[in-house]
C-alpha cells in the first residue's frame, strides 16, 4: 500500500487533521482527506478524485466504506484477484447474512465454481441472495471507465429535461445500482467471500458491538494489546483494552468488552462493561457504567449508573447481523446503549438509562429513555 | 388498665414483608411495630394488653408470651372467627374489657408516634365523658375523614368524609381511650367504629378530641414505613441522640444494631436503619432505607428508599431505589437495576426490572 486517501463531504475540521497527522506518524504512509464539493454518491467521489487516485500509476486500490468493521481480508482479496488473471477484475468482499436481513444490502448472486458476479441489486423487496455486499471492494483503474459510462449516461439524461431542477448533477454516481449492477455477468466483478467477522456501523448502538469484534480478534490476533490481570492492577474480565495513559484504580473491574482511552481518570470501585470511554473523561469512585459510550472529557460522579440496552444481533444466528433501529418506534426512544457526548457532566448518584446525551450538558438528576439536549 | 390492638388481618398491604412474619412482628426501626405500642402502653400504666387478631399465627402468640416476661404484663389474643371491622373486636372482647369500671385504650395497630398515652388518659379524665380520640393534623385533608371539634374543649361536633372544601385539618390518629360504657353501644357484628359508632357518640356529646404533638404516620404500607422511619429517627435524634450511629462516612439520622458490620469507605444516611448481624460492604451508599436482620449489601452497591427483607443479598453495583421491597431470603445479582420492585420472599433475581412490578 502506497497511499491511503479518505474522501468524504465532511468538512474538514481540526481534529480530522490531527487524525490525520498522528495516524501518518503512526502508520508510516501518506494519508490525505479529499472533500467532495457536493455529496456525490458512492461512486461520484471516486470518479472526481479520478486522477488523484491514479497517480503513482497503482495496479489496483482498495475502496473501502468507513461505516463498516471487518477483520479486513485485503491479502486474500490480492490473491484471489490475481487468481482470476487474464481480464482486468473488480472484487467485491462478500459475506453471508439471513434471508430476512440480506433486504436491507446489497445482493449479489455469483457463480459457484468462478465466483463472477451473474447478478447484483442493492436492497431488494424480496429475497435474492444470502450473499451480501460487506462494502469492501478491490479494483483496477479500469473500472474508472464504468464509471465514466454512467456519468456521460447522466450527462445526455440532464441535457434531455427541459428544466433542471438544480440539485441533479451527473457526478452523483452510485456505485452500487448504478455500477456493479450493469457489470453482473459481464466477466469483470467477482465477490471474494469471507466468513470473518464483519458488520456495518451505523448506529452508535453497533459502536459497541464493533469493538467487541475488534477486542475478540486482538485477544486471537494480538493479545499483546489487551489488559490483563496483574498484581496490583483492575481486575479485568474477558477482552479489555486500557490506553497506556489512563490511570485504573486498582479495585476497579473491568470487562468483558471494554476500551479505555487516552488519560481517562478510572476511580475506586468503579465497575464497567460492555463499554467505551473515549479520551479525557473521568470515572469516580463506585461507578458502574454498562453498556455505553461515554464521549470525550466526559465525568461521572460518584455512585452515578449509565446504563444501557445492548443491541446485538441474535447469538443464536451465526449469520445475523445488527439490526439498524430507528431511533424511534410507535414514537418512543428505542431502548439503546447509553451515550453522553464529549464533556458531558454527570452528578453523583443518578442514574442515566438508554439516553442519549449532548455534547457539553452538565445534568443534575436521573433521566431515562431521553434524548438530553 | 388495659388496651386493645386492632392488629386484624394478614397486612396485605406490607407484602412481601408480611408473607414471612405476622405485620406486629416486622421490625420498625430495629424494633417490631407492636413493641413500640407495648412498651409505651406499659409507660403509661397498662397491665393488660387485648390483641384483637383475625389469624391464628404461632410466631405472634410464642413472641407474645415472650413479651409477657419481658414487660411483666398480661397479653391476651382475642381471634375473631370473621372480620369485624373496628368496633365488633371490641365486642367480642367485651368481658376482658369490661372487668371494672376503668376506662381502656383502644389502638390501630399501624400507626407510629410518641404514644401520647398517659397524656390521653389525663385529657379523658379531665373532660369526663365517655371517648376521647387522638387527632392528628394532616396537609391535604381532601384524602381523609376529618374531625370537626371545639377548639378549646376538643369536644367532637361531628365527622367528615374527604372533604372537597376545608372543614379541619385533623384526622383520626387511630388511638383512643373509653369509659366501658362504651362496650354497650356495640354488637358482636362486623361494625366500622369510625363511621357507625363515632358519629353516634359525637351527636351525644360524649367524644372527645385531643390533638397530638409531634410526629405520626400510619406504616401500613411500604412507602409510608419508610416515611414513618424518617419521622422515627428524627424523634430519636431529639429524645435520644446517643442511640443514633455517628462517625466517618455517616449522615444524617442512622440507626445501627452493634452486630451490624459496615465496611470502608461507605456512605450511610440520613435515615437509614440496619438490622441485627447486616453486613454491608466496601463503598456501598445507602440513604433513606431499612436493612432487615440478617442481610448482606455487597460492596459498590446504591439503594435509596428501599426495604431489604430478612437475611436478604444484594450484589455488587447493584442499584435498588424507589421504594423497591425485597422479601425474605432474596437474591439481587450482581450489577443490576431496581426500580420500585417488590419482590417475593425466596426469590433470586437475575434480570433488572427498570419500571415498578411486583415480582413474583
Amino acid at each position: 500500500m502506497k497511499e491511503i486517501l479518505l474522501v468524504g463531504f465532511y468538512q474538514p475540521n481540526e481534529a480530522l487533521s490531527h487524525f490525520l497527522v498522528s495516524a501518518q506518524q503512526e502508520f508510516k504512509i501518506p494519508i490525505r482527506y479529499l472533500q467532495e464539493y457536493a455529496a456525490l454518491g458512492t461512486g461520484g467521489g471516486l470518479y472526481h478524485f479520478r486522477d488523484q487516485i491514479l497517480s503513482g500509476g497503482p495496479e489496483a486500490f482498495f475502496v473501502l466504506n468507513a461505516d463498516v468493521c471487518s477483520e479486513f481480508p485485503l491479502p486474500e482479496m490480492l490473491t484471489f484477484q490475481r487468481q482470476r488473471g487474464g481480464t482486468p477484475a473488480f472484487v467485491i468482499l462478500g459475506t453471508t447474512a439471513n434471508r430476512k436481513q440480506s433486504l436491507n444490502y446489497g445482493c449479489i448472486v455469483a457463480n459457484a465454481d468462478t465466483h463472477e458476479v451473474l447478478h447484483y441489486v442493492e436492497k431488494p423487496s424480496t429475497f435474492v441472495s444470502e450473499v451480501i455486499n460487506c462494502g469492501i471492494y478491490l479494483f483496477t483503474p479500469a473500472i474508472f471507465q464504468h464509471i465514466g459510462e454512467v456519468f456521460q449516461r447522466n450527462q445526455q439524461e440532464l441535457l434531455l429535461e427541459e428544466t433542471s431542477n438544480g440539485w441533479q448533477r451527473a457526478e452523483v454516481i452510485r456505485l452500487e445500482q448504478d455500477v456493479f449492477t450493469a457489470l453482473a455477468g459481464r466477466h469483470a466483478l467477482y465477490v471474494y467471500k469471507t466468513d470473518g467477522f464483519w458488520s456495518q456501523i451505523k448506529s452508535a448502538g453497533s459502536a459497541i458491538y464493533a469493538n467487541r469484534l475488534y477486542l475478540s480478534q486482538y485477544s486471537q490476533c494480538h493479545p499483546e494489546r489487551l489488559a490483563c490481570n496483574q498484581p496490583g492492577g483492575p481486575t479485568i474480565r474477558g477482552d479489555v483494552y486500557v490506553h497506556p495513559t489512563a490511570a485504573v484504580d486498582s479495585s476497579a473491574v473491568l470487562g468483558p468488552n471494554v476500551s479505555i482511552g487516552k488519560g481517562v481518570t478510572v476511580g475506586a470501585g468503579v465497575r464497567l462493561r460492555e463499554s467505551i470511554i473515549l479520551h479525557g473523561a473521568s470515572l469516580q469512585d463506585h461507578t458502574c457504567v454498562l453498556n455505553s459510550i461515554v464521549g470525550w472529557d466526559s465525568t461521572i460522579g460518584r455512585w452515578a449508573r449509565v446504563e444501557g440496552t445492548p443491541s446485538d444481533p441474535n447469538p443464536n444466528d451465526p449469520y445475523a447481523k445488527i439490526d439498524s433501529e430507528t431511533l424511534f418506534r410507535d414514537g418512543r426512544l428505542t431502548p439503546s446503549i447509553t451515550i453522553l457526548g464529549c464533556n458531558v457532566t454527570i452528578p453523583a448518584e443518578v442514574v442515566i438509562l438508554n439516553s442519549i446525551v449532548l455534547p457539553h450538558k452538565e445534568l443534575s438528576r436521573s433521566y431515562k429513555n431521553q434524548i438530553i439536549l | 388498665m388495659k388496651a386493645l390492638i386492632l392488629v386484624g388481618g394478614y397486612g396485605t398491604r406490607l407484602r412481601p414483608l408480611t408473607l414471612s412474619a405476622p405485620k406486629p412482628l416486622v421490625d420498625f426501626c430495629n424494633k417490631p411495630i407492636l413493641l413500640h405500642q407495648l412498651e409505651a402502653l406499659r409507660q403509661a400504666g397498662v397491665s393488660h394488653v387485648v390483641l384483637a387478631v383475625s389469624y391464628m399465627s404461632e410466631a405472634l402468640e410464642r413472641a407474645m408470651r415472650e413479651q409477657e416476661q419481658r414487660l411483666g404484663i398480661r397479653i391476651s389474643l382475642s381471634h375473631e372467627k370473621e372480620p369485624l371491622g373496628t368496633a365488633g373486636p371490641l365486642a367480642l372482647a367485651r368481658e376482658l374489657l369490661a372487668e371494672g369500671t376503668e376506662p381502656f385504650f383502644v389502638l390501630n395497630s399501624d400507626v407510629i408516634c410518641d404514644f401520647p398515652f398517659a397524656a390521653l388518659l389525663r385529657f379523658h379524665r379531665h373532660h369526663g365523658r365517655e371517648g376521647s380520640i387522638v387527632v392528628t393534623k394532616v396537609e391535604e385533608p381532601s384524602k381523609y375523614g376529618v374531625v370537626v371539634c371545639d377548639a378549646e374543649t376538643g369536644r367532637i361536633h361531628r365527622f367528615v368524609e374527604k372533604p372537597q372544601v376545608f372543614v379541619s385539618n385533623k384526622i383520626n390518629a387511630g388511638m383512643y381511650i373509653f369509659n366501658p360504657s362504651l362496650l354497650q353501644r356495640i354488637q358482636l357484628r362486623p361494625t366500622s367504629i369510625e363511621k357507625e359508632i363515632f358519629p353516634v357518640m359525637a351527636e351525644d356529646g360524649q367524644l372527645y378530641a385531643m390533638e397530638l404533638q409531634g410526629f405520626w404516620m400510619d406504616i401500613g404500607q411500604p412507602k409510608d414505613f419508610l416515611t414513618g422511619m424518617c419521622m422515627y429517627l428524627q424523634s430519636l435524634r431529639v429524645q435520644h441522640p446517643e442511640r443514633l450511629h455517628s462517625g466517618t462516612g455517616f449522615v444524617g439520622n442512622v440507626l445501627v444494631d452493634p452486630s451490624a458490620k459496615i465496611g470502608m469507605n461507605c456512605t450511610i444516611g440520613p435515615n437509614v436503619t440496619i438490622g441485627a448481624g447486616v453486613v454491608v460492604e466496601d463503598g456501598v451508599r445507602i440513604k433513606r432505607c431499612t436493612i432487615l436482620k440478617g442481610s448482606q449489601i455487597r460492596s459498590h452497591s446504591w439503594l435509596e428508599s428501599c426495604i431489604v427483607g430478612w437475611r436478604s443479598s444484594v450484589g455488587q453495583w447493584v442499584r435498588m431505589e424507589n421504594v423497591t421491597v425485597l422479601g425474605e431470603d432474596v437474591i439481587v445479582n450482581d450489577e443490576l437495576y431496581l426500580n420500585g420492585a417488590s419482590v417475593l420472599p425466596h426469590k433470586s433475581i437475575s434480570e433488572s426490572v427498570p419500571e415498578p412490578r411486583i415480582i413474583m
